[in-house]
C-alpha cells in the first residue's frame, strides 16, 4: 500500500504511545500488588470489568462520568479490601500458587455474577459529550477521549508515585515489600499494609475499567484479552517494577502500532514476540529484581 | 457409570453408597413418571451456537428464536403428537469445540437433526460431523465455502445469506453511490475473507479502485493503530467486515476518530444485536446489509405473524436478524418433518427440497443443487433519529429480491448441473 507519509508515521508513533497509556493503566494495579504482596493477581482483568459495570450502574441511576471517575475506584477498592480480608489473607506464606489459583477461581466467580446480573449482551457506554470528537495535534486528528486519558494515567501514575515516595506509609510498604519480617520486628503491622496496597491496586483497575469503557463498550468478557497483554507488560516490564511497567507498556503500545502499520497481521503476534525477546537476553525484564517469583 | 466409579478407585464405600441411595430415591420420585410418560422419544434438534464470547449477543437471539418455532411445532400438535425439543449447546466460536459438542449431540443426545453454527468456520467443521455421521445440518451463518461442492453434501442445508449475495447486494448499492475508491478493513478468518471477494467481484461491474486491504485478528479489542493508516489511504468508502463485538467495537472507534467525517463506511452485514450494544451514535449512518429486519412487517403477513408470536413469547420484544435465522433454521426443519410424515433422513430432505415457503421474510426455497436458500436481500442504514421503539434501529433503503441470479451458478460452485 501507497500513501507512506512523515505525518502518518508520526501519527501512527503517536497512537502507538497513546494505546502504551492504556496498557501502563492496565498494567500497574497488577505490577504493584505482585511487587507488594508477591501475589499474582488473575483476578485483575475482573477487577477492570467490574469498575466499568460499576460506572455503567453509576450513570443508569443518574450519575456523571465525572463522578464516577471518583466512585469507581473508591468502590471497587472497598470490594479488593473484603476480597484480600477475606479471601487472600489466609494464603499468605503458602506459596505463589495459592493465591494465583484462588484469584483465578475467583474471576471466574465475578463474572458469572456480573452475567447473571447485567445478562450476557454488552451494553453501550457513550463518551462523555466534552469529549467527544477528534482533535487536530498537528500531524492529523487523534480523539480527544484517548488524550484525555493519556492525561488521566500520567495522573494516577503522579500520584502513586508521591504516595510511594514521600510519605510514611509509602516507606513502610517499600520496606515491607524487600523485607516483611524486620518490618514487622519493628512493630508494624504488615497485613494492614498489604490490605492497603490490594485495595490500591484493584482501584486502579477498576478505575481503568472505567476508561476503557467509552473506547469499547461494556462486557461480561472484557477483561480476558487485557490480563494477557497486562501481563506481557508487566513481565517485561520486570514482575514488581512499576517504572518498568510504565516504560514496557509505552513500548508495547509502540510495537503494536508499528508493526500495524506494515504488517497488520502480525499486530497481535508483535507483543508476544516482543516478550520472547526481552526474556531471552533479559529474564527478569527491564527493571525486575530477580528472585521474587521463588 | 459403575465401570469408571471402580475403575476410578478412590471412591470411598460411603461416597458409591450414598450416590447409590440417591440415584434409587430419584428413580422412584416423580421423575421417573414423567420418564414414562415421555416414551415417545422427542424430535430433538441440536443447536450448537457461540453463547459465549465476541458473537454471544446474537447467538442468544438465535436460540430464543429458534425456541419459538419449537414452541409452534409442539402446540400445534407436533408430528402426530410426537413433540420436538432443541437441545442447546456452546460451540464458543471455536471449529474444535464445536466439532465435539456436535458428536456428543449426534452420539449421546441422539439428535434427529442439526441447526445451528454462527461462523464461516465454525459451521464447516459442523458440517463435517454431520456429513459423516449422515445427520441434516441446517446452517444458520454466512458462508460461501459451504455452498461448494467439497464441503457441500446432500445432508447440508444453509438457511442464511452467504457472503456472495450480502457483499453483492450492499456492493451494488453503495458503489453506485458513495464512490469508486475503496479500502477495506477485514477480519482476518473466512467470513472477513469471503466478504471481501464478495465486494471486488461485484466491484468490477463498477470498476471500483481497491486502495488496500488491512486485516485484523477475530476479538481485536483496540483499532486505533489502523484506523490512522486507513484514513491516510483516502478513501470515498471504508468496507468493514467483521462481526460481533469487533464490529461494534470498530465502528465506535471508527466515529471517534472522525472516520465518517469525509468516509462512508459500509459494512457486509449490520447486526441488530450488535447495534443495540454499542448504541445508537457508533453505528449511525453505517450502511449495510442483513437477512432479515422487523419493519418489513409492513410488506409481509408472515413477517408481522413472526413478529406478534415472538413478542408474545418475550414480553413484547422484536425478534432481530440472526434470531430471525434461527427460527427458519428450526421451522423449515420441523415443517419437513410435517410434510414427510417421519423423521427419517432421505425423506424430510426430499421434502426440505421441495419446500416453497414463507415463514418470517417473503418468499424462499431450497436451490436444488447446493441447498442454498434462495431470499431477498436487503440494505439498511442505521438511523440514531426518530426512533419510534428500542428495536427501531435501522431504515431498510434497497431490497434485493429473491433470485438465482444473485447466487453463484451451480457449475461455478463444482456442482454437476
Amino acid at each position: 500500500m501507497a500513501g507512506l507519509s512523515f505525518d502518518l508515521i508520526a501519527l501512527q508513533l503517536f497512537a502507538g504511545l497513546a494505546l502504551g497509556a492504556i496498557y501502563v493503566l492496565f498494567a500497574i494495579g497488577l505490577s504493584l500488588i505482585f511487587g507488594m504482596l508477591t501475589v499474582v493477581n488473575f483476578a485483575h482483568g475482573a477487577f477492570y470489568m467490574v469498575g466499568a459495570y460499576v460506572g455503567l450502574y453509576l450513570i443508569s441511576l443518574g450519575g456523571n462520568f465525572w463522578l464516577c471517575l471518583v466512585a469507581v475506584p473508591l468502590l471497587v477498592g472497598l470490594f479488593g479490601l473484603a476480597v484480600e480480608r477475606i479471601l487472600i489473607r489466609p494464603l499468605y506464606g503458602r506459596g505463589i500458587d495459592y493465591p494465583l489459583l484462588l484469584t483465578f477461581g475467583l474471576s471466574y466467580v465475578m463474572v458469572e455474577c456480573v452475567r447473571i446480573a447485567f445478562g450476557k449482551t454488552g451494553y453501550p457506554f457513550d463518551t462523555p459529550e466534552v469529549l467527544q470528537g477528534a482533535v487536530d495535534i498537528g500531524v492529523g486528528y487523534f480523539p480527544l477521549y484517548r488524550l484525555f486519558v493519556i492525561g488521566a494515567t500520567a495522573v494516577v501514575l503522579l500520584a502513586l508515585w508521591l504516595f510511594l515516595e514521600k510519605t510514611s506509609f509509602g516507606l513502610i510498604i517499600r520496606a515491607g515489600a524487600r523485607d516483611p519480617q524486620i518490618v514487622r520486628v519493628l512493630g508494624v503491622d504488615v497485613s494492614r499494609v498489604w490490605l492497603i496496597v490490594f485495595g490500591i491496586g484493584t482501584a486502579i483497575a477498576g478505575f481503568a475499567g472505567l476508561l476503557a469503557a467509552p473506547l469499547q463498550g461494556v462486557i461480561p468478557e472484557m477483561g480476558g484479552t487485557i490480563l494477557a497483554e497486562a501481563f506481557v507488560v508487566t513481565v517485561v516490564g520486570g514482575m514488581g517494577s512499576i517504572g518498568g511497567a510504565v516504560l514496557a507498556g509505552l513500548l508495547v503500545g509502540v510495537v503494536v502500532s508499528m508493526t500495524s502499520l506494515f504488517a497488520p497481521e502480525m499486530a497481535k503476534v508483535s507483543i508476544f514476540a516482543l516478550m520472547a525477546i526481552v526474556l531471552i537476553i533479559r529474564p527478569q525484564g527491564f527493571f525486575g529484581r530477580a528472585g521474587l517469583m521463588s | 457409570m459403575t465401570k469408571k466409579v471402580i475403575r476410578a478407585g478412590s471412591i470411598s464405600r460411603r461416597r458409591l453408597l450414598t450416590t447409590a441411595s440417591a440415584g434409587a430415591a430419584l428413580a422412584a420420585s416423580s421423575f421417573r413418571i414423567n420418564l414414562a410418560q415421555a416414551q415417545e422419544t422427542p424430535i430433538k434438534i441440536g443447536f450448537p451456537v457461540p453463547l459465549t464470547g465476541p458473537y454471544g449477543a446474537e447467538a442468544q437471539d438465535q436460540v430464543r428464536a429458534a425456541q419459538l418455532a419449537i414452541a409452534q411445532f409442539n402446540d400445534a400438535g407436533g408430528l402426530n403428537g410426537r413433540k420436538a425439543e432443541l437441545v442447546v449447546r456452546d460451540d464458543k466460536l471455536n471449529p474444535g469445540e464445536a466439532a465435539t459438542r456436535t458428536l456428543e449431540l449426534v452420539e449421546k443426545e441422539k439428535v434427529n437433526f442439526v441447526v445451528g453454527s454462527l461462523s464461516a468456520a465454525v459451521q464447516l467443521a459442523i458440517n463435517n460431523v454431520t456429513k459423516e455421521r449422515g445427520i441434516i445440518f441446517n446452517s444458520i451463518s454466512q458462508s460461501d465455502a459451504i455452498n461448494e461442492a467439497t464441503d457441500f453434501s446432500k445432508y447440508t442445508f444453509h438457511e442464511a445469506l452467504n457472503p456472495h449475495m450480502t457483499a453483492g447486494a450492499v456492493g451494488r448499492y453503495a458503489f453506485s453511490k458513495f464512490g469508486k475508491k475503496v479500502a477495506f478493513l477485514t477480519a482476518d478468518y473466512a467470513y472477513g475473507h469471503e466478504m471481501v471477494r464478495g465486494f471486488l467481484e461485484v466491484g468490477k461491474e463498477f470498476n471500483i479502485e481497491n486502495l488496500g486491504d488491512i486485516r485484523h485478528p477475530l476479538g481485536t479489542t483496540d483499532f486505533s493503530t489502523l484506523l490512522p493508516r486507513l484514513q491516510a489511504l483516502k478513501p470515498d468508502i471504508l468496507c468493514i467486515s467483521n462481526f460481533g463485538r469487533d464490529q461494534q467495537i470498530v465502528l465506535k472507534q471508527a466515529t471517534d476518530f472522525g472516520v465518517k467525517k469525509s468516509i462512508q463506511i459500509i459494512a457486509p452485514l449490520l447486526s441488530h444485536a450488535s447495534r443495540v450494544a454499542a448504541g445508537a451514535q457508533a453505528f449511525e449512518g453505517v450502511v449495510g446489509g442483513c437477512s432479515f429486519y422487523w419493519g418489513i412487517e409492513d410488506k409481509f403477513a408472515s413477517t408481522k405473524a413472526f413478529n406478534d408470536a415472538f413478542r408474545k413469547m418475550y414480553d413484547g420484544k422484536l425478534p432481530t436478524d440472526y434470531g430471525a435465522l434461527g427460527y427458519g433454521g428450526v421451522r423449515t426443519m420441523l415443517e419437513a418433518v410435517k410434510s414427510a410424515g417421519t423423521v427419517e433422513t432421505d425423506k424430510v430432505i426430499a421434502a426440505l427440497e421441495a419446500l416453497k415457503y414463507d415463514y418470517y421474510k417473503g418468499p424462499q426455497y431450497y436451490r436444488k443443487c447446493d441447498h442454498q436458500s434462495v431470499q431477498s436481500v436487503l440494505v439498511i442504514k442505521s438511523k440514531s433519529t426518530d426512533m419510534k421503539n428500542d428495536s427501531d434501529v435501522f431504515e431498510v433503503i434497497s431490497t434485493e429480491e429473491p433470485s438465482e441470479k444473485s447466487l453463484r451458478t451451480c457449475e461455478a460452485l463444482g456442482h454437476k448441473s
